[in-house]
């Protein structure tokens, strides 16, 4: 009872400060509003006994990478969109056509669902080590070490791509 | 019910309280600390050896008028000490001020909790004290305060970086990030993780000194360059906040390296036979002791060195930290791993 | 102020931030206003606004009598208040031809020379101050304490003091007062050590200042710095060995120079002047010969018509007095300073280009400005 309750509180939050992000005009609190989704979904992993993931998604999405778009909006500093002149129905109509996209998708997925009930999971691999922190480290290592490690390239070039866009003359 | 909310809710209430306390005199410690080292005596006027300076310094910024300028971003400006401020108080949910006791026939655990992520819930949560410097300066809508910000959040960045990165040998030894799992890991291992990670040890203290803005690197609060930096255009007790989340998180860095490094609560050679007396004082005892020559260091620190320019303190940072850390990390796996 | 777009790149321009650092700002030193350009945190370039402590003092000067002038250059260089007296009374008597009894004349070079420790230490503390190292700024306030005890057993003030008469002494210099200069002489000697240990070989002041605010000897000359900030730079001008007045031609000492022309050598050159003044002193304590104290100066001081430049080093550099005397009023016709923090703020602009805002106060610190002698 009291998780469905925190679950639902939750849940709203994030939907709400998620409407607020696209919604607000001052570009600031716009990132402010993403700080606090980021650290209400850390809550739901909480509640999902994911403490691991909850730490995490609290040290890099909100510690880390929201400062870079604070930094970076603090900077720019913008105060309307740039091409604001233009047609803003063609906004409106691409937005209606993305949002009926998904709705119908996900409205599929639930029809699909209730006619077909999920097949039981494959079993998970017998995980031999306790611990939230552990079973992360182990199915990364294990299961998931190929995901895992085009990943960490995928960083890796984005690092080099991010040093020779800032240091032309290098 | 009394051990599921009553104790709990009882120890809350007991650490806040005793933090903020601790912070307030924090700052009468620092005062008097530096005005010993300048050949001053520092406050002496309100109690005897200034002792109540505290007091009339919190009722002297509770009175005083609160500002907000014009043309501030109100609410961001409202909300900036707050922030800072929470996330340096609810830290201390973790910090294991010593082992579970028995207490009026009762087991009490001296510690609010202990998570199995213990570590990692610092390390993040510290790192959204950051928000605070930045939309204060961001909120002012003043460039002094602007420039600041902008140096804080490089700054801490950088720092968090190095200091995570170090963070993990030290976890790699204990093998946990429960902090009383990591005090406990030093007894059975018979050392101190000070003695087995010196290089961690030196590269938390100085990354520590980085995260919270303290002297050589309080780069953004220079005063001589910044007119006070980040809270130039904050007043009263706004601007009190930001001091005492600075005052706190010294104490949570201290707290942290003494848990890391000093084997926490336990009493110096704990596997010593002959000294087992050392016993019989308080476990908790040890831990402010050991926590305590932390922070005068850090003051010591603050009266001794000039102060960085931002430059260096990247370079610092990225050229110098972080690959030692890096370095650190792998010389202690594969030790680690030698010796499995 | 030309205006300049600044290029990293054609991706990433970014606009300059201005900057108004002062007149109120913990590290101008008074009331000096820099406004700054900035692109991130390097300084493009800066206009040096001065004039917020301007008093008229040359105008005022004018229409005071020769004597009251004395009390008017007290409020110069209000840190270094004795040798501004010292320039003053010299000039008129130049101007006067009068001969000052030779006791004076020494008593003047102990003076001037308390009064260099006592400036430098405010420069070293405050200096120090600016790149964060607070506690050298206590310590060398409580030196520069005992040097203005001394001052206050001489003449009775502590800052402003209207020490000098022309053609020699107010009075006599106090009995025993002589031991005392000796006694501080021994402590500060060790104190200056002191100091140098907390910043000498401290690798943050050594990154701090190294390499900041280079300036060669010839281009230093060339915009009229003075005093050490021109000795940092390897130029052995200095005002007491080549035109020598009081009684600098009878005591033993070298001109200390840097090599660099950064703010290190500047600071290394003033260190080394600490104790090159503790050298003269001695000297000129041990020497004092007796004799009276004021030279034969008329009644009524009206010097004949004419004009006569006269230059002494004050703590900060060249301190010169142009003065010019119409023969008929008891004041003169027209009174001109050469400040020498005036002149040395000149370079500040050429000093900051290209650095960061921190290295702004580290430079005003470093050229060493006192604002009361550059507005007059």
């Amino acid at each position: 009872m009291a998780q469905a309750i925190a679950f639902y509180f939750i849940a709203a939050c994030i939907l709400g400060f998620a409407v607020l992000v696209v919604t607000t005009r001052d570009t600031v609190h716009s990132v402010l509003f993403l700080v606090l989704d980021f650290l209400f979904v850390a809550a739901l992993y909480v509640l999902l006994g994911a403490q691991f993931l909850a730490a995490i998604q609290v040290l890099v999405y909100a510690g880390g990478i929201v400062v870079l778009y604070l930094f970076v909006v603090m900077l720019v500093n913008l105060k309307r969109p740039p091409e604001a002149h233009e047609d803003p129905h063609r906004r409106t109509k691409l937005g209606f056509g993305l949002a009926a996209a998904v709705l119908l998708e996900l409205g599929a997925i639930a029809v699909y669902g209730s006619v077909n009930p999920a097949a039981p999971m494959p079993a998970t691999p017998a995980i031999p080590v306790s611990g939230n922190t552990e079973q992360v480290g182990w199915l990364l290592y294990t299961s998931y070490l190929i995901p895992f490690e085009i990943a960490s390239m995928l960083l890796l070039v984005a690092m080099i791509g991010a040093i020779v866009l800032a240091k032309r003359e290098l | 019910m009394i051990d599921q909310v009553l104790i709990p809710l009882l120890k809350i209430v007991i650490v806040l309280n005793a933090t903020l306390v601790a912070v307030t005199y924090m700052v009468l410690l620092e005062r008097k600390v530096i005005a010993w080292a300048q050949s001053r005596l520092g406050p002496m006027r309100v109690g005897p050896y200034g002792v109540l300076q505290p007091i009339a310094d919190a009722i002297k910024l509770m009175i005083k008028e609160d500002i907000t300028p014009v043309r501030a971003d109100k609410w961001v400006f409202t909300a900036a000490p707050i922030i800072s401020m929470v996330p340096a108080l609810i830290v201390y949910a973790v910090i294991p001020f010593g082992p579970t006791v028995s207490l009026f026939g009762r087991k009490v655990s001296l510690y609010i909790t202990d998570i199995n992520v213990g570590l990692l819930y610092i390390v993040s949560v510290a790192s959204v004290g950051v928000y605070g410097i930045i939309l204060a300066g961001y909120s002012s809508n003043s460039k002094y305060p602007l420039l600041a910000s902008l140096r804080a959040s490089a700054q801490l960045i950088s720092y968090e970086v190095a200091v995570t990165l170090t963070l993990v040998s030290v976890i790699l030894m204990a093998g946990s990030l429960s902090m009383v799992e990591i005090v406990n890991a030093q007894y059975n291992q018979h050392v101190w993780f000070v003695f087995a990670q010196p290089f961690a040890f030196v590269l938390v203290l100085i990354g520590g000194l980085a995260e919270t803005n303290r002297a050589p690197f309080d780069l953004p609060e220079a005063e001589q360059e910044l007119t006070g930096g980040f809270h130039t255009e904050y007043s009263g007790m706004r601007f009190a906040l930001f001091f005492l989340a600075e005052y706190a998180n010294m104490i949570v860095v201290s707290s942290v390296v003494t848990t890391l490094f000093l084997g926490g609560w336990l009493p110096p050679f704990p596997n010593v036979g002959a000294l087992h007396l050392l016993y019989y004082v308080p476990s908790w005892t040890w831990f402010l002791i050991k926590s305590f020559l932390f922070l005068y260091l850090f003051i010591w620190i603050r009266a001794t060195l000039p102060r960085y320019r931002y430059d260096q303190l990247m370079r610092l940072g990225w050229k110098v930290l972080i690959p030692l850390a890096i370095l650190n990390l792998v010389v202690t796996g594969i030790v680690k791993v030698m010796l499995m | 102020m030309e205006t300049q777009t600044v290029h990293h790149g054609a991706m990433f321009d970014t606009n300059e931030l201005v900057i108004n650092m002062g007149p109120q700002h913990p590290s101008t030193h008074g009331v000096l206003r820099v406004v700054l350009r900035l692109d991130g945190e390097k300084v493009v370039d800066c206009d040096v606004v001065i004039g917020y402590l301007h008093r008229g003092i040359e105008k005022l000067s004018e229409n005071r009598n020769w004597t009251q002038i004395v009390l008017l250059t007290d409020r110069m260089d209000y840190v270094a208040a004795a040798t501004s007296n010292v320039g003053y009374c010299e000039t008129v008597e130049k101007l006067l031809q009068l001969e000052v009894p030779r006791r004076a004349r020494y008593v003047r070079t102990i003076l001037c020379e308390l009064q260099r420790i006592a400036s430098h230490c405010l420069w070293v503390g405050t200096h120090a101050m600016d790149i964060g190292a607070m506690t050298v700024f206590l310590y060398a306030f409580r030196e520069r304490e005992l040097i203005l005890d001394l001052f206050e057993e001489f003449c009775g003030a502590r800052l402003t003091y209207n020490s000098m008469r022309i053609g020699g002494l107010p009075l006599d210099v106090p009995p025993g007062w002589a031991k005392k200069v000796l006694e501080f002489c021994t402590i500060m000697e060790a104190k200056v050590g002191e100091y140098e240990e907390l910043l000498t070989h401290n690798r943050i002041w050594l990154e701090r200042t190294k390499g900041i605010g280079i300036i060669s000897g010839p281009e230093a000359t060339g915009l009229g710095l003075c005093g050490p900030a021109l000795r940092g730079s390897g130029v052995a001008r200095d005002v007491r060995k080549d035109e020598p007045y009081a009684a600098y031609d009878e005591v033993q000492f070298d001109v200390v120079i840097g090599t660099n022309g950064d703010t290190y050598d500047r600071y290394l050159v003033r260190m080394e002047e600490f104790r090159q003044s503790l050298r003269i002193i001695r000297q000129a304590t041990e020497g004092i010969p007796e004799g009276p104290i004021v030279g034969k100066v008329p009644r009524l001081i009206k010097p004949a018509a004419g004009e006569t430049y006269h230059a002494i080093e004050s703590p900060k550099g060249e301190l010169g007095y142009f003065i010019v005397s119409d023969g008929k009023s008891t004041n003169p016709y027209r009174f001109r300073v050469r400040p020498p923090s005036f002149c040395n703020l000149q370079g500040l602009r050429r000093l900051v280009r290209g650095h960061l805002v921190a290295d702004v106060v580290a430079l005003i610190g470093s050229i060493d400005i006192v604002l009361g002698e550059v507005d007059r």
